[in-house]
């Protein structure tokens, strides 16, 4: 009998071992939170090993007390139980020095709640916006604008190639802020709630529509900072990570003017004469990026949820509708406005969605080029 | 005139009706209770089975079993089956058994509401259910169902969802009126309100909790209707409304939701730790006290779900102290518990084991739960694994145990048959060990940052998340076994005597094992 448990035993432990001695970063001693870099998230962990300390100082002399009944006071032992079953002193005690205890626990906790709460302004301001399922950042004082995607392929997160050493905690492009500034971030949404989290600043706050949250934080170490979205925002809510780099303020201001020139040559190409392969080329890249979670890489959709593209009567006849739902969105529908890409990548992924899956072939193959998004921009008599 | 009574008593068969028409029709508060029990034993192994489906695609990082979309179908499922399928209507179940025969009364006073209130829930757990199967999937925003994700953002199947609420919502609402009638008029003489069993005292209050706020949820849901169906904008920020509105009415009805699932495991552990002490409980009157501060603290805490959400500093403040307040009561309960065992003449039969294991592993939940309540350190914990080990803390060891701990308690007295020892007793440690190899880790995984609602995660919370998977599969599998013993007592065993345990004391142990179908149709004397 017991061998025969054994058997099927050991076929578990050497499957378990196997997937132990995995080579991936194997991290038994990721047990307590990050002290993270920053004054604040300091305190915060300061507090926390407090609070911890405390509890498990209550945990063990209760505990003590329980356990030497449960070894001491059997039936065995002590046939006769004793009678006592109030104790008015004792009562009063023990509701009134657990209250001293708490008192001396939120003594400082207030006290660093209110440093978090600190509203000056910051040296350099950012605002964030989450979207179904990426980050947006805008520089506000040097009118710089990107998004933040994962850069994690699909590949290794169904399991085709092995995972890198970043797996899901890498992004396309990094947000830079200056060493030893305040930097204040302005944190809404576009559709659903978000939550920005960087447990490094030990800052958490949630990126709601319509509202605008301010968190702040100080860095005194140049480094790549991790953190994650941590509020439940749809399908892929846990593939938008967060990836802040904090950088000496030269190399700072050398990053804004890089930007910023990027940004005008993006200008630039609204007013180039485009080809429609270069349009379907680049809208390609636009697609991939933003409607792909939900319309699907065959451009089908999710049956019931999303709309497929492919064969769909807008998609084949209608530009002019095509155009505005991208600008508009769908009211009542997870469709959002896509106004907020550039003339450019909304004329090529507008064309692209014309021109794949057969759509040319089936439809009017009409293509859309930037000037037809500037033109769609102008106020409307 | 005796007489006449006496021919009209034997017109009537006392027993139960015979066939399937029992069940459908019966106002017995025992059949009701059984039928209760068992509903919530089937929705906790759906609930559990999804659960697994949860576990099992954390096991490694990568996405291996399911796809996103049908693992936060899983995640919400999960949660709304467990608290509204498996934990109520369990405690209702033990309600119905218990609460009539514990003030000596002869059935709960709204009989047949009391039908009803049990013969709608399998409706609305079908309509729940099947939104699993509809184009669009089912609910897939959490068991907290956040707008505009559960409004504008949502499937189809978020009206069926609704519906289902709503009724789930009028059951609990019916049994809770009758909870509150039953022992406000129905007590015997001389079962004054301080002289209630403990568990009858737990039941009152947490039905005037759940009349309190279960049409505050109704209230939310139905905005969310309006909000999808009507063109209102209550939590549509494009249309000037707030969608940190839907937080707030939510979690005024969710915290005192998470006290309606652990008063009644207070008011039975204290049953049972008081008869295996053979001691009489230590502090009844400060466990009533107890009990009422924590409900009435319960709604001037429920911003503590919301420190993030951007509250200004005063709120922030407030929220944190009225929540860390909790702390006392919930200490008193637990001090009055382990002074019971003090110098008592202890045993351990599988019903003492859980309530043991609950006293420590609920506390386990409390600290947790008081670290949680500190704002500048919930920043952090906020929305992680942290978070999910100390709610499951509270609710799987805690209320869950605590239901398992009733059933051994009171099975001998419900079918006269004594459940067996040896098996109870494996049942226990198999589910002790699986529930700490669970959720501990969980604890680690959440301060590492590994944050809930996550279908695949960083590498770095590999290792703790493959044994909190191996520890859910020994805890979903033990439950096999608890049902095995369950169907097995039943079935039959060793006779129960009418006390069944040695130091029990309270009315139903007065009652023949198993108890009659009607008890207490003259109420008792009590002295």
């Amino acid at each position: 009998m017991l061998l025969k448990y054994f058997g099927k035993f050991q076929y578990l432990s050497i499957a378990a071992l196997m997937l132990i001695a995995n080579p991936i970063k194997a991290d038994w001693f990721a047990l307590n939170m990050t002290r993270g870099i920053t004054d604040i998230s300091n305190e915060v962990f300061e507090l926390h090993m407090l609070i911890f300390w405390i509890c498990v100082a209550i945990g063990v002399v209760v505990f003590a007390v329980m356990f030497y009944s449960m070894y001491a006071h059997t039936k065995k032992k002590n046939p006769v139980a004793a009678t006592f079953h109030e104790n008015t002193k004792i009562e009063i005690a023990w509701t009134i020095i657990p209250f001293l205890i708490l008192i001396a626990m939120a003594i400082p906790a207030s006290k660093t709640l209110v440093k978090i709460y600190d509203d000056e302004a910051g040296d350099v301001n950012i605002q964030v916006t989450g979207y179904q399922w990426k980050w947006q950042y805008n520089y506000l004082e040097d009118d710089i604008s990107f998004f933040a995607n994962l850069s994690t392929d699909a590949d290794e997160i169904y399991n085709l190639v092995p995972k890198g050493e970043n797996y899901l905690q890498e992004v396309d492009e990094m947000v830079l802020i200056p060493v030893g500034k305040k930097v204040r971030f302005l944190i809404t949404a576009n559709d659903v709630i978000h939550s920005w989290w960087m447990p490094d600043f030990a800052i958490k706050q949630d990126a709601i529509p319509g509202f605008v949250n301010t968190a702040w934080t100080k860095v005194d170490v140049p480094g790549i900072y991790r953190g994650k979205c941590t509020e439940l925002c749809g399908k892929n809510h846990g593939f938008m990570p967060i990836v802040v780099k904090a950088v000496e303020q030269n190399e700072y201001d050398q990053w804004v003017s890089e930007k910023k020139d990027m940004a005008m040559k993006l200008a630039e190409l609204t007013t180039k004469e485009w080809t429609t392969q270069e349009l379907v080329d680049r809208g390609e890249d636009v697609y991939a990026l933003n409607c792909v979670a939900c319309h699907q890489t065959n451009g089908e959709g999710i049956q019931g949820i999303f709309p497929g593209l492919a064969g769909s009567d807008i998609a084949l006849n209608d530009k002019e509708k095509h155009i505005e739902i991208l600008m508009e969105g769908v009211q009542g529908a997870a469709m959002n406005s896509f106004s907020y890409l550039s003339e450019v990548e909304l004329a090529a992924v507008i064309t692209y969605t014309r021109q794949a899956w057969g759509n040319a072939e089936n439809g009017d193959g009409e293509i859309v080029i930037p000037k037809d998004i500037v033109d769609y921009k102008q106020p409307k008599i | 005139m005796s007489a006449v009574i006496e021919n009209h008593h034997d017109d009537h068969h006392h027993g139960p009706a015979k066939g399937l028409t029992r069940w459908l029709y019966t106002t017995n508060h025992k059949d009701i209770g059984t039928l209760y029990l068992w509903f919530s034993f089937a929705m906790f192994l759906i609930g559990g089975a999804m659960a697994m489906v949860i576990r099992a695609e954390l096991f490694q990082p990568g996405m291996q079993i399911v796809e996103p979309e049908f693992y936060n179908q899983m995640i919400t499922l999960h949660g709304l089956i467990m608290i509204f399928g498996g934990v109520m209507p369990a405690f209702v179940g033990l309600a119905n058994w218990l609460v009539p025969m514990m003030i000596g009364a002869p059935d709960m006073a709204l009989p047949r509401m009391n039908n009803l209130s049990f013969w709608i829930l399998p409706f609305a757990f079908f309509i729940l259910l099947s939104s699993l199967f509809m184009e669009g999937g089912a609910p897939n925003f959490g068991w907290t169902f956040y707008a505009p994700l559960s409004t504008t953002y949502a499937p189809p199947s978020v009206t069926f969802f609704i519906f289902s609420v709503h009724i789930m919502g009028a059951s609990s609402i019916m049994g809770a009126i009758n909870v509150v009638v039953t022992i406000m008029n129905m007590r015997a003489p001389g079962v004054g309100l301080m002289k209630m069993p403990l568990f009858v005292w737990s039941w009152l209050i947490t039905a005037y909790l759940l009349i309190a706020v279960m049409p505050v949820l109704a209230g939310a849901v139905t905005m969310m209707l309006m909000d999808i169906h009507f063109g209102t904008s209550f939590f549509n920020a494009a249309g000037g409304g707030d969608p940190v509105l839907f937080q707030h009415i939510f979690w005024f009805f969710g915290h005192p939701e998470v006290y309606i699932m652990i008063l009644p495991a207070f008011g039975i552990v204290s049953h049972i730790i008081e008869t295996f002490s053979r001691k009489q409980l230590f502090g009844y009157s400060s466990m009533v006290w107890a009990m009422l501060s924590i409900a009435i603290l319960s709604f001037v805490v429920w911003a503590h779900h919301m420190f993030t959400v951007g509250l200004p500093l005063a709120a922030e403040l407030f929220f944190m102290w009225a929540t860390m307040l909790i702390a006392v009561p919930t200490g008193v309960k637990v001090f009055n518990w382990i002074a019971t065992m003090f110098r008592g003449s202890i045993t351990f039969e599988t019903p003492m084991l859980f309530a043991c294991a609950f006293v420590v592993l609920f506390t386990f939940g409390g600290f947790s739960g008081l670290m949680l309540a500190i704002t500048p350190a919930d920043f952090q914990y906020h929305d992680t694994y942290f978070v999910v080990a100390h709610f499951h803390y509270v609710l799987v060891p805690g209320a869950i145990f605590s239901i398992m701990a009733a059933v051994y308690y009171w099975i001998p007295k419900w079918c006269g048959n004594m459940y067996d020892e040896r098996l109870g007793k494996l049942h226990f440690w198999l589910s002790f060990i699986g529930v700490n190899v669970t959720f501990f880790p969980q604890h680690f995984i959440g301060l590492a940052g590994m944050p809930r609602r996550y279908p695949d995660y960083a590498l770095q919370f590999a290792d703790w998340n493959m044994v909190s998977t191996v520890g859910a599969f020994l805890f979903g599998v033990s439950q096999l076994l608890f049902l095995f013993i369950v169907v097995k007592t039943v079935m039959g065993g060793k006779k129960a005597t009418d006390q069944v345990w040695e130091g029990a004391t309270g009315l139903e142990w007065t009652v023949a094992s198993p108890a009659p179908y009607h008890t207490f149709t003259t109420p008792p004397k009590i002295d």
